[in-house]
């Protein structure tokens, strides 16, 4: 049973990240939703999202390497680090490792916000779209107990609270418009172009 | 920005940039009060030590990196509080 | 004033003139229509061929030439600055956006007289070491964008290419970073962030940009000297400048005159009484309102004006006839404004949104108890704010109206009565620009 250790750690750690990953990607729409109660301003959402965007990063390190060192796995560093190329799952490893690749990105630039301004910053953020759902398909692709109840639960509810994250923040973009164009009067004139 | 000792910093915003999160002035209230529409208005004049560290977590925090640290005050542009007659002030 | 047909001294002769005043519109009569490339080089001689770029800004310097853009920043500090920095070739940019509605003098100098303006931009180039000549007409003045196009056609042997561009018709297009990001990406909204145009503009370049009006006057320094353009001038001040002027009768005539010359000398030589109208629209939008007892004595120089907390701006002089009530022409100014935003910044959406709104309530009086307090806070508010100036604009013309109406704001904040009762009515007070028809240009 010990040989399977490294499975159930992988696995986990795989379903953790992805946990993690879904509240980050809420976070981060609730960020850009402003969302605030009395008593959790806006900084705080901006705050958790950073702090769990890093601890997410330890789960994702676990899941990845633990695949890799398991002896049962036929799994080297590369079939990890270069995406499509394991001959086990082959697309669904390769879906998951650009996933990885892009939460490196945005953390990284997150990181270096201040230097490398913030149209770079913005282009590789707005991949975040790309790699949750990456994600979600990588998990149950290459889970092979993908099938169980428990697994399709916790998908779903990743699912229901990026929607509904989503929901706000679309909400709140159109709100952010209607207030700009009921603020101002009417204008003739042509555009600015 | 890093800091260069001995240079006093101050706050800067970028108002195109800006999108009114508001963040900044729930970080740094001392320096940061939002206008009657949820948008910055800085105090002004160089950030005290005390709070240079909050400083550079709004900079780094506001969501669309419109507030910076800059080394030299920004221009004074018609930023004198205009002189309102008698009759508009209650 | 208008219409003085002198000739300034050839180059070289600096004798003062009797009527120096008509410098620009010296020639034909502005209703005459285009001045050919012809005529203009038989009246004034060719453009001087080879000058030494840094006598040239010396020399512009020396002019003492302002800026007639509505800075009045001095011109030869900004060819200095440009030239400075033009290692890889600069750009010169006409400045012919005009995008304050009611002035008129920029677009009635491109119609009558391209050549001038084209020859202070090729001057300008030369000194500042450019090796492009753009040329930026608001999209709306026809006759100045088809003057300008033939004016380009007809000339010959220019050193340097020369392009015309047709600028957005918004109130912004004009401001120099504007033109600058229209230029680069065909968007005419301010930019807030540095580097300023004349270290980095148009195609990463140093750029001039530089009002067509004062390229003109600089054509004519070119030919005749800082001397002779401090020929005239009646106060601080030295030199001409083009105004427009609009009366009770609500048609704009564009005239030159000296600077110093006060409102009443102006108003009499245009047949208007400027004591007829209580008040007066100076230097734009940009500018303000003031009594006209309080300055019909001063004299119009941008010195003058700004220690009076007033501006010459463009050389708009707006009279409001007796009769007409300030405060629904300043909301009428305000809501213009207002709907020029380029929408980039909150303080300006909102702040001029919230202020065009509160000040239509009152000049309709049917405002809330706070509208009039309210417009006070949000005019220190917006101050400064922006990421250009236009609210700055909208909230200094607020005040003015605030000082300069206060009896009229009393009125309608108190009793809910207007002064000018039931003669100028919703449709007007709503109506853009103004509730005086421009007409023609002289």
């Amino acid at each position: 049973m010990i040989e399977a250790l490294p499975w159930y750690v992988t696995r986990a750690a795989g379903m953790v990240s992805l946990v993690l990953l879904t509240a980050v990607v809420c976070l981060g729409l609730l960020t850009a939703a402003r969302w605030q109660r009395p008593g959790w301003p806006r900084f705080l959402t901006a705050e958790v999202h950073r702090s769990i965007a890093l601890l997410s990063v330890v789960f994702l390190v676990v899941h990845v390497v633990v695949a890799v060192v398991d002896p049962y796995t036929a799994l080297g560093w590369a079939s990890a680090l270069v995406p499509f190329s394991s001959p086990y799952r082959q697309v669904w490893l390769g879906l998951g490792g650009v996933s990885m690749y892009l939460v490196a990105a945005m953390i990284v630039t997150s990181l270096l916000r201040g230097r490398i301004g913030r149209r770079t910053w913005r282009a590789i953020h707005l991949t975040a779209y790309a790699s949750w759902p990456l994600a979600v398909v990588h998990g149950l692709g290459t889970g092979t107990d993908s099938a169980a109840a428990w697994s399709w639960v916790v998908n779903a509810a990743c699912a229901m609270a990026v929607g509904g994250a989503l929901v706000l923040r679309l909400r709140a973009h159109q709100e952010e418009r209607a207030a700009v164009e009921t603020a101002l009067p009417m204008t003739s004139g042509s555009g600015f172009r | 920005m890093r800091a260069h000792l001995g240079r006093d910093l101050s706050l800067a915003v970028d108002r195109i940039a800006c999108d009114g999160s508001g963040l900044c002035a729930e970080l740094l209230p001392e320096l940061i009060e939002l206008d009657d529409w949820g948008y910055p208005m800085l105090t002004g004049g160089p950030v005290p030590d005390d709070l240079m560290t909050l400083a550079r977590r709004a900079v780094d925090r506001c969501p669309v990196l419109a507030l910076r640290l800059v080394a030299r005050q920004p221009a004074a542009r018609a930023s004198r509080p205009v002189a309102l007659p008698e009759f508009v002030r209650r | 004033m208008i219409g003085a047909q002198s000739l300034p001294p050839s180059h070289g002769r600096t004798q003062p003139q009797q009527q120096s005043t008509a410098r620009l519109l010296a020639g034909p009569p502005l209703a005459d229509g285009t001045e050919s490339h012809a005529a203009h080089v038989a009246r004034l001689g060719p453009l001087p061929g080879r000058i030494d770029p840094g006598a040239l800004v010396a020399e512009i310097e020396r002019s003492g030439l302002l800026g007639r853009g509505g800075a009045a920043f001095p011109a030869g500090t900004k060819w200095r600055a440009v030239a400075g920095r033009a290692s890889g070739g600069a750009v010169v940019v006409a400045n012919g956006a005009e995008g304050e509605p009611r002035s008129h003098k920029d677009r009635a100098l491109m119609a009558a007289r391209p050549h001038l303006v084209i020859d202070g931009g090729l001057l300008a180039a030369r000194a500042v070491g450019a090796g492009e000549l753009v040329l930026y007409v608001g999209s709306d003045h026809h006759a100045a964008i088809a003057s300008m196009r033939r004016a380009l056609a007809e000339r010959r042997g220019d050193a340097l290419p020369i392009r015309l561009m047709e600028a957005p018709a918004r109130y912004v297009a004009g401001e120099s970073s504007a033109v600058v990001h229209f230029l680069n990406e065909g968007d005419a909204r301010p930019t807030a962030v540095p580097p300023r145009p004349y270290v980095r503009g148009v195609g990463g370049r140093a750029t001039l940009v530089q009002n067509v009006e004062s390229l003109a006057h600089a054509a004519l320094i070119g030919r005749f000297g800082a001397e002779w353009y401090r020929s005239a001038g009646r106060d601080s001040t030295p030199g001409t400048a083009l105004v427009t002027v609009q009366g009770a009768d609500g048609m704009a005539k564009v005239a030159e005159l000296e600077y110093g010359t006060t409102l009443r000398e102006l108003a009499a030589s245009l047949g208007h009484d400027a004591r007829d109208h209580r008040a007066v629209l100076l230097g734009g939008y940009f500018g303000g309102w003031a009594t006209v007892d309080a300055v019909v004595d001063v004299p119009l120089d941008p010195a003058r004006l700004t220690e009076r907390g007033l501006a010459f701006g463009c050389g708009l002089v707006a009279l409001l006839p007796a009769g007409t009530c300030g405060v629904q022409a300043t909301a009428g100014v305000l809501r213009y404004m207002a709907g020029e935003s380029a929408r980039q910044c909150g303080p300006c959406v909102f702040g001029l949104g919230a202020i065009s709104a509160a000040a239509d309530r009152l000049a309709e009086r049917r405002h809330a108890p706070d509208d009039l307090e309210n417009l006070g806070r949000w005019a220190n508010q917006v101050q400064g704010r922006g990421g250009c100036h236009h609210p700055d604009g909208a909230a200094g013309l607020l005040v003015s109206a605030l000082e300069v109406f206060h009896a009229e704001f009393r009125l309608h904040q108190a009793t809910r009565r207007c002064s000018a009762d039931g003669t100028i009515g919703l449709a007007a007070a709503a109506s853009g620009p103004g509730d005086l028809a421009i007409g023609r240009a002289a």
